[in-house]
């Protein structure tokens, strides 16, 4: 909780710019760290106390959360909106399958069915890398349906009808159950983890400019493509686990089903309801996708179609889903994946929630995301969407920005010890640096 | 000779997958939107005729004369409403609210009809056909088809090119904010463009229907991506280009069939991929892929 980052004034300006003091976390994500730990703790030992329904049940949310999570790195971050994840998902699901086929037990498959979906993902990527928007879509759609088209030619693998998964009769049914929800909650835990590390990582800085801004993070010299492509394989190395999840805890695999753009459809409106672009937006949006298939569960495909007008109406009407509007009014940060910002030499700005927060969808104001009282005029222009300019670290986060916290108050752009900043929340990134100031 | 009657049912085949396509293909065009819901509207343009024939008792042939209108009003409706109100967030949304408009129509009609699949009844027109020599065979229904899909690529292309309401829909799709400035009220354009493509791929379902047998499932299993295959094969821009994409993926098909019945659809798919990797722009190639 110490200040990452600290910045003094430059010799030779005639405005030397105002320190500035960076951190990543608040106590919120401290009790949040610990709470995500007992929850796991809590999962992990539900086995013991629970019926088998409910850790069957858990399984698919388990599973659901990788995938939608594995979208939302795709979609949410990178721009990429791939309507053919079920092809990683179906590919997955058969490496389990061919590997217990040959003897293996299908727990130690599941890593080999990660790694599979992102060899596999690496010359696709190359496929589609070129495509934009609908073109990429659809074209993984495409991929999705020759994946399965392939697999169906294959009578040892079941052809059209499917196959049993073998390589379980000697275990106990009820340790089955118990060691499938544990592995499921392993996978879903290390999926989550992994995105969280990537997003704090330069990687994630990249994916968040792009997230806000692809064209602008073009011009600014991040490595866009590498970042799509780094997040394409993982993508598909996540689902290609999730698919593995899905052979184990079905037990059997059937090509139309593991193939089905169903899987794309659940993961898309999960994570648009949930909130596109948060870690937290997925798993929100999975608890309340299984609430409704729990409570509409007598009506058919109904809960579907309730789901599918939601995810209609969130998408443009409240982009950022549920989790966006709970942590806009509240203000919390379970992942802090972001950069907060306040001068040196004043204390830790502790009344979060008196600072005005700029909303998605509304241009932030030339002051970037400074307080409300020294939102600079336009003298503090430190250069349109100033690369260093820490308007909006996380929100409008710039690679640029990460490599120096101190872009807040850029030379040029003559920042004011002023207010504190809440670069989290940060919108475009308005022109001029953070607490700027006519200088 | 086997082989050269899969390329003419190829070829024939190819006229109902451009009667797909053009509609994706304008929409695309013009709003730079591609429709993830289009093949489901084509199968619900199907059963909307099933219910028009049950009701009105006409001719199954018949049917497009009301089925039409419909969808075309329903297209412009769709457009000012659902899809502009994507387009006004971003390009990304209109992606996501077409996806989840396919989905929610699809388990819709399964909610609704169940999943048994139907075709439109058209009598014996549906087997008769004319032979030439002794292998090659012609249905009269697909060689209709193929004849009304270069009728509607006809009278589409001599609309955009002629037309006062064509060269504004070219004009809107060229330079929106220029025709605006010019007086042109973009969002109408958006939604005439819209009609005609929710139109044509009505038309097409209806094809479809008295061809084949149709479900719930097939307009995202099969009519969306083929219609989309035959605009990217025939390349952006040009709608003989995605007649010349339709029967390009109709003869690969057909072919693939010939090799081994399974590989009908994977042969296609195939081609589609080839082409999208060697000819980018496609057939005709006017515009890159974006």
């Amino acid at each position: 909780m110490s200040p990452a980052g600290q910045r003094g004034a430059l010799p030779g300006q005639p405005d030397p710019p105002a320190p500035v003091r960076v951190t990543r976390s608040r106590r919120s994500s401290l009790w949040a760290g610990i709470g995500a730990i007992a929850l796991v703790v809590i999962l992990g030992y539900l086995p013991y106390v629970v019926l088998s329904g409910t850790t069957d049940l858990l399984v698919n949310v388990f599973i659901l959360i990788t995938m939608a999570s594995m979208w939302n790195l795709l979609a949410g971050y990178a721009g990429l909106v791939s309507v053919g994840q079920q092809a990683f998902i179906g590919l997955g699901a058969y490496f389990v399958l061919i590997f217990a086929n040959h003897g293996t037990n299908p727990f130690l498959a599941l890593p080999a069915a990660a790694l599979g979906g992102g060899l596999v993902g690496l010359p696709v990527w190359l496929l589609v890398s070129r495509l934009r928007s609908g073109y990429f879509a659809i074209t993984t759609w495409v991929i999705a349906s020759v994946c399965e088209l392939i697999i169906v030619r294959y009578p040892s693998l079941g052809g059209g009808t499917g196959e049993p998964l073998p390589g379980f009769a000697s275990l106990d049914p009820t340790l089955l159950t118990a060691y499938t929800y544990w592995v499921s909650l392993a996978v879903t835990v290390i999926v989550i983890a992994a995105i969280y590390m990537i997003l704090r990582s330069p990687l994630g800085l990249v994916l968040t400019a792009v997230r806000d801004d692809e064209t602008g993070a073009r011009s600014i010299g991040a490595r866009v493509s590498r970042a799509q492509r780094y997040v394409f394989v993982v993508a598909a190395a996540g689902c290609g686990a999730a698919g593995g999840l899905l052979i184990i805890s079905q037990l059997n695999v059937q090509p139309a089903a593991a193939f089905s753009v169903q899987w794309s459809a659940e993961m898309i409106f999960v994570t648009i309801i949930g909130g596109i672009g948060t870690i937290e937006g997925p798993i929100v949006g999975t608890i309340i996708f299984f609430v409704l298939q729990q409570t509409l569960a007598s009506y058919g495909t109904w809960y579907f179609i309730i789901l599918g007008l939601i995810a209609m109406i969130v998408a443009i009407w409240a982009p950022r889903g549920l989790w966006g509007l709970i942590a806009d009014r509240l203000h919390i940060r379970l992942f802090p994946v972001g950069y907060w910002l306040w001068p040196a030499g004043t204390p830790r700005p502790a009344g979060w929630r008196a600072l005005p927060l700029p909303r998605r969808g509304r241009p932030a104001g030339p002051g970037g995301t400074s307080g409300a009282e020294d939102t600079g005029g336009p003298a503090a222009a430190g250069g349109p969407a100033a690369p260093g300019g820490a308007g909006g670290a996380d929100r409008a986060g710039s690679p640029g920005g990460a490599g120096s916290p101190g872009g807040a108050g850029s030379p040029g752009g003559a920042g004011s010890p002023g207010g504190a900043v809440n670069a989290e929340h940060a919108d475009t990134p308005g022109p001029g640096g953070t607490g700027g100031q006519p200088g | 000779m086997s082989w050269v009657n899969a390329v003419i049912q190829g070829i024939l085949l190819g006229g109902l997958y451009a009667l797909f396509a053009c509609g994706l293909s304008l929409m695309f065009g013009v709003m730079k939107v591609i429709n993830l819901a289009h093949g489901d509207l084509a199968v619900v343009a199907a059963y909307v005729a099933l219910g028009v024939i049950a009701v009105t008792h006409v001719p199954a042939v018949w049917s497009f004369v009301l089925v039409v209108p419909i969808f075309a009003g329903l297209g412009y409706i769709v457009q000012r409403t659902l899809i502009q109100a994507a387009l006004n967030r971003s390009v990304l949304t209109t992606l996501l609210v077409t996806f989840g408009l396919s989905v929610v129509i699809e388990n819709g009609l399964l909610q609704f009809t169940s999943a048994n699949s139907h075709s439109l009844d058209i009598g014996s027109l549906v087997s008769d056909s004319f032979s030439i020599g002794s292998q090659i065979t012609i249905a009269y229904l697909l060689l209709v088809i193929f004849i009304v899909a270069v009728a509607v690529l006809l009278g589409l292309q001599y609309f955009l090119s002629s037309s006062r309401q064509g060269r504004l829909i070219r004009a809107v799709a060229d330079d929106r904010e220029a025709a605006q400035l010019s007086g042109a009220d973009y969002r109408h354009v958006f939604g005439i463009a819209a009609a005609i493509a929710f139109g044509t791929v009505a038309l097409a379902g209806l094809a479809f229907g008295m061809y084949s047998s149709f479900d719930p499932t097939i307009g995202t299993d099969q009519l969306l991506l083929f219609a989309f295959e035959a605009v990217v094969i025939g390349g952006l821009g040009s709608l003989w280009g995605t007649l010349a994409g339709g029967i390009l993926l109709g003869v690969a098909q057909q072919i693939g069939a010939q090799v081994n019945a399974a590989d009908q659809i994977l042969a296609g798919q195939l081609v589609f991929l080839v082409i999208l990797v060697v000819l980018p722009q496609g057939l005709t190639g006017r515009r890159a892929a974006a």
